[in-house]
């Protein structure tokens, strides 16, 4: 356990592996990206003031369009990989671990393809 | 460089006393996790309205933007969501081999939590605008 004379790190992740890598990736683009997020739609337009237009507005810009692409896909991989990540560490193993893999990629492309359905509707418009 | 150790079963009750602000920076980051993957499911549930009309979504959103509860509910998000990227930021530092001494990870987790605690306190007004 704790021991002054080892700087201890605490983390699910086993340090240099490549989930562990992509996971520090998407987190430094998502550290900017979800403050980015957070202060556009709470600070700079409300979000009680939100509306079709106004999304459809933002979303016409090409750069702001493929920020937010890369934003739900970047959440999502963290996300999921995250959860597989803080389940491999519980100990689950074999046929379990199997089964959270799938379901976590299963989940992850089904939130991606809605969410990219989203994006497309607000950006086309009706 | 840093590496991983094992740290016991933190579900054991009695380990709340042992518990060091690296293992509560363990708990945190992983609850703050859940609570955000959790979000973005249903973020993007509610934003499909956009895929029925116009209409639907914007009076989707006014209508939830109505309520107190999703008022403080956004302000309990805006909490978890800056607490994760701060530490997630303290991560990376200790990542990359900076700040790895235990008294400065421990301080930099202590000014994640006060800095969190400010950035919320002061967003409150914006975030619960004209709802009462």
């Amino acid at each position: 356990m704790s021991n002054s004379n080892n700087p201890e790190r605490v983390s699910s992740f086993a340090y240099g592996g490549t989930r562990w890598l992509l996971q520090r990736l998407t987190a430094a683009f998502l550290v900017v990206v979800l403050a980015f997020h957070f202060f556009l739609l709470h600070f700079a337009v409300h979000a009680p003031e939100i509306t079709f237009a106004g999304s459809h507005f933002r979303m016409q810009q090409l750069g702001y369009l493929v920020t937010m692409v890369l934003f739900l896909a970047t959440a999502t991989f963290h996300g999921t990989n995250g959860i597989y990540n803080a389940l491999v560490n519980q100990g689950i193993e074999g046929t379990q671990k199997q089964a959270a893999k799938w379901i976590l990629v299963v989940a992850s492309l089904l939130l991606f393809v809605q969410g990219a359905r989203v994006a497309w509707q607000l950006t086309v418009g009706f | 460089m840093s590496q991983s150790y094992d740290r016991g079963l933190v579900e054991d009750f009695g380990r709340w006393k042992e518990f060091s602000a690296g293992m509560w920076a363990w708990v945190l980051h992983k609850f703050t996790g859940w609570v955000l993957i959790g979000y973005l499911f249903t973020h993007i549930a509610v934003l499909s309205t956009a895929l029925q009309s116009p209409e639907a979504y914007t009076q989707t959103l006014h209508g939830l933007e109505s309520l107190a509860v999703v008022r403080v509910l956004e302000v309990g998000l805006l909490a978890v969501a800056v607490f994760h990227i701060l530490n997630g930021v303290r991560l990376l530092f200790v990542d990359l081999g900076l700040g790895l001494d235990l008294d400065v990870q421990e301080k930099s987790f202590y000014a994640a939590l006060v800095l969190t605690a400010v950035i919320v306190v002061a967003s409150v007004p914006t975030f619960m605008e004209g709802v009462f």
